[in-house]
C-alpha cells in the first residue's frame, strides 16, 4: 500500500520515450491495482460492522421470537422468575427513561441555548463545553455510584423511580445537549437576522424562531436520549432497579424492575440460569426493539427533516 | 430599560442551567472523593494501587489491592482496541471518502444503531453466544475470558471512534484534496498522504474516546469477562475489570464499612483513568485543530 509519492504522472511535454510510456502504464495499473485492494479492505471493514449488528441481532430475534407471546408481554413474572412475563419491567424501563428525559430536557435544551446562541468564544465557553465532553466520557458504574451517594443515601430518596431519573437524567445530559445543538446550527441565521430586524429582541427571536424551528431536531435528540436511558442498567443497579418486586409502581419513591436489570438478573444470578434462557432471550429481543424502534424513528424523522431543509 | 433588563435577566438564567453539566461534574468527583478516601484510612495508596491481592471480603484479614483490577481494564482496553482502531477508522474512511450518497444513507445508521444497542444485550449476546462457540472452537476451559469481553467491547467502540474520524476527514477541506489529485495522485495517494495526515488530530481524538469508553464500560465486562481478580496471564483466561468488581460487589458490601469505601475508591480511579483520556482528547483536538488549509 506504500505508494511513492514520485510516482506521479509524468509533465506533459516531457522527454518520454515510447519505452518509458509503457512503463508508466504498468506503474498506473499497478497504483489502480493497490487502490482497489485498500477500498476493498475498507469496504470489508463496514460490511464487517455491518455483519456484526445483523449477527446480534439476528441471533436475539432467531431465540427470543418463540418466547413473545400476549402474555409474556402482559402478564407479571411467576414461580420465582422462571415462568410468566415482563409487564412490570417494560412499564418499569418505560417510566424510568421517559422519567429521564424529563429531566435532562429542559437542562440540557437550555444549555445548548445558552452554548449556542449567548456564549462568545472564549475561556468561560471552552470550560463548560470541556464539562459537557467530560460528563459524556464518565463511566456509567460511576454515575450508578454517584446516584447512590447523593440521591439515595444523601438526599434520602432510597432506591426509587425518582433517585433513578435523576441519575439517568444526568447520564443522558450530554446527548440532549449535543443533538439540540446540532438543531440550532441547523436554522439559517437569515431567520434569526430577520426577527432582529423586525425589532426583536434576542429572547423573543429564541422563543419565536429560533426554537420552532429547532423543534423536530430537538425532538430527534430527545428520543435518542430516551432510547440511551432505557438500555441502561449500571446506572440503575443501585438507584432505582430492583431484583424483583410483586407490586407495580405507585408513587414517585417505589423501586421498579427494568428490562436491562431484569436480563442481567436472569442471566446471571437466577435461580434456574438454563430453565430461564427463553425468559432471558425474549426479554433481550423486548429491549432492543423498544429501543432500535426508537432510533430507527429518529433517524428517519432526521433523514426527513435533512431532505426539507433540501440539504 | 426594563426589556433590556429582562433580557439580561434571561441570558444570566441560561448560562446558570449551562453551568450544570459542570456542577454535576463536580459533585461526580466531590461524592467519589467523599466515600472513596475514607479506604485510605485502613489501607495505605501503595497498598491499594499496587497491591497484588483483592479479597475484600476476606473475615480475617481483607486485601484491598486494585492492581489486578487495573490491569484487566488495561488488558481488555488495549485487547479491543486493536481490533477497534482499525475497524473504526476504517469504517470512517469509506463513509467519509468512498461511499456513494446512498451508501452512507444506509451505512451510517448501521453505526449508529450498533452504537444504540444497549451494553447488557452485548453482554448477554457474549455470554450465551461467543461463549459457547469461542470454547468449541479454541478448545478452551471457559469462554467466559479475556478475549471474549475485548471482542465484545471491541464492537462497542467501533461506533464512537467511526464516528468522530468520519467527522475529522470529512472536514479536511476540499482544496487540499484537489489540488493533491490536480497533481496526478491516485484517489488512495491522496487519501494516504493528504486527507489521512491533515485529519490525525481528529482521528487520534477518536482513538482515546474509543479507549475511554472501553475502560468504563460495565456490563459487558460483568457478564464475560470471567470475574477471576487475578493479573490477567492469558488472553483466555478469566479478569475482573474495575467497573465488574464494582458493579458486581457494590450490592453486597456493607453501607459504609471498608468494602464499601475501597470501591468508590476503585471508581474513583476509574473516574481519574476516564477524566484524563477525555481532557487529553480535547486538547488534541484544540491544540492540532485543522483552522484552514494553510496550516498543514
Amino acid at each position: 500500500m506504500t505508494v511513492q509519492a514520485t510516482t506521479i504522472a509524468p509533465m506533459p511535454g516531457s522527454t518520454a520515450a515510447s519505452g518509458s510510456l509503457s512503463r508508466t502504464s504498468g506503474r498506473d495499473l499497478r497504483r489502480k491495482t493497490s487502490q482497489w485492494v485498500a477500498f476493498m479492505l475498507l469496504r470489508g471493514a463496514i460490511l464487517l460492522v455491518a455483519a456484526a449488528l445483523a449477527i446480534i441481532v439476528g441471533f436475539l430475534v432467531k431465540n427470543g421470537i418463540s418466547a413473545i407471546s400476549w402474555n409474556f408481554l402482559f402478564d407479571v413474572p411467576r414461580n420465582y422468575m422462571t415462568e410468566g412475563g415482563v409487564w412490570p419491567c417494560i412499564v418499569g424501563t418505560l417510566l424510568l427513561s421517559l422519567g429521564a428525559m424529563a429531566v435532562a430536557l429542559p437542562l440540557g435544551v437550555a444549555s445548548a441555548i445558552y452554548l449556542h446562541e449567548y456564549a462568545k468564544p472564549g475561556t468561560f465557553m471552552r470550560i463548560i463545553r470541556l464539562g459537557v465532553n467530560n460528563l459524556a466520557g464518565v463511566p456509567s458504574v460511576v454515575f450508578g455510584l454517584f446516584g447512590l451517594g447523593l440521591f439515595v443515601t444523601a438526599m434520602g430518596l432510597g432506591v426509587s423511580l425518582i433517585a433513578g431519573w435523576l441519575t439517568l437524567g444526568v447520564l443522558c445530559l450530554p446527548v440532549v445537549i449535543g443533538t439540540t445543538e446540532e438543531a440550532l446550527r441547523s436554522v439559517p441565521n437569515t431567520y434569526r437576522e430577520a426577527s432582529l430586524a423586525l425589532g426583536g429582541t434576542k429572547w423573543q427571536t429564541i422563543w419565536r424562531v429560533v426554537l420552532p424551528s429547532a423543534l423536530p431536531g430537538i425532538l430527534t435528540g430527545s428520543i435518542l436520549g430516551i432510547s440511551r436511558a432505557a438500555g441502561e442498567t449500571a446506572a440503575i443497579m443501585f438507584t432505582a432497579a430492583v431484583f424483583y418486586t410483586p407490586k407495580m409502581p405507585n408513587s414517585i419513591f417505589s423501586d421498579v424492575m427494568a428490562l436491562p436489570y431484569h436480563i442481567y438478573v436472569l442471566a446471571t444470578a437466577g435461580t434456574e440460569i438454563e430453565k430461564t434462557r427463553p425468559i432471558q432471550f425474549g426479554t433481550a429481543l423486548v429491549l432492543i426493539a423498544l429501543v432500535l424502534g426508537m432510533n430507527i424513528f429518529a433517524i428517519g424523522l432526521r433523514a426527513w427533516l435533512q431532505k426539507r431543509h433540501g440539504k | 430599560m426594563q426589556r433590556r433588563t429582562k433580557e439580561t435577566l434571561i441570558k444570566q438564567a441560561f448560562l446558570a442551567t449551562a453551568a450544570t453539566s459542570l456542577a454535576v461534574l463536580a459533585l461526580i468527583m466531590i461524592f467519589l472523593f467523599m466515600e472513596g478516601l475514607p479506604t485510605f484510612g485502613f489501607v495505605s495508596v501503595q497498598d491499594f494501587l499496587f497491591g497484588m491481592d483483592w479479597y475484600p471480603t476476606d473475615e480475617a484479614r481483607p486485601d484491598y489491592g486494585i492492581l489486578p483490577l487495573f490491569a484487566a481494564s488495561g488488558a481488555v482496553t488495549l485487547l479491543s482496541s486493536l481490533l477497534a482502531i482499525p475497524l473504526g477508522v476504517m469504517s470512517a474512511v469509506y463513509l467519509a471518502e468512498i461511499a456513494s450518497p446512498k451508501v452512507r444513507a444506509v451505512a451510517k445508521p448501521v453505526v449508529e444503531m450498533l452504537a444504540s444497542l444497549p451494553s447488557v444485550v452485548i453482554g448477554f449476546f457474549g455470554m450465551v453466544v461467543l461463549a459457547p462457540f469461542l470454547q468449541e472452537f479454541f478448545d478452551i476451559a471457559i469462554g467466559l475470558n479475556l478475549f471474549n469481553a475485548s471482542l465484545m467491547l471491541a464492537f462497542m467502540s467501533v461506533p464512537t471512534i467511526a464516528s468522530v474520524s468520519e467527522d475529522a476527514i470529512y472536514a479536511v477541506p476540499r482544496e487540499l484534496k484537489e489540488a493533491s489529485l490536480a497533481l496526478g495522485a491516485t484517489h488512495l495517494e491522496t487519501l494516504l498522504r493528504v486527507t489521512l495526515p491533515a485529519a490525525l488530530s481528529g482521528i487520534g481524538t477518536a482513538v482515546i474516546l474509543g479507549m475511554s469508553r472501553a475502560i468504563g464500560e460495565t456490563m459487558v465486562v460483568l457478564m464475560v469477562a470471567g470475574g477471576a481478580a487475578i493479573m490477567p496471564d492469558s488472553i483466555f483466561g478469566p479478569v475482573r475489570p474495575m467497573p465488574a468488581s464494582i458493579a458486581a460487589e457494590m450490592a453486597e458490601a456493607p453501607f459504609r464499612g471498608h468494602h464499601y469505601h475501597a470501591l468508590f475508591a476503585t471508581a474513583m480511579v476509574l473516574f481519574l483513568v476516564t477524566l484524563f483520556f477525555n481532557i487529553m482528547a480535547d486538547y488534541i483536538s484544540h491544540k492540532h485543530r485543522q483552522t484552514g488549509s494553510a496550516s498543514l
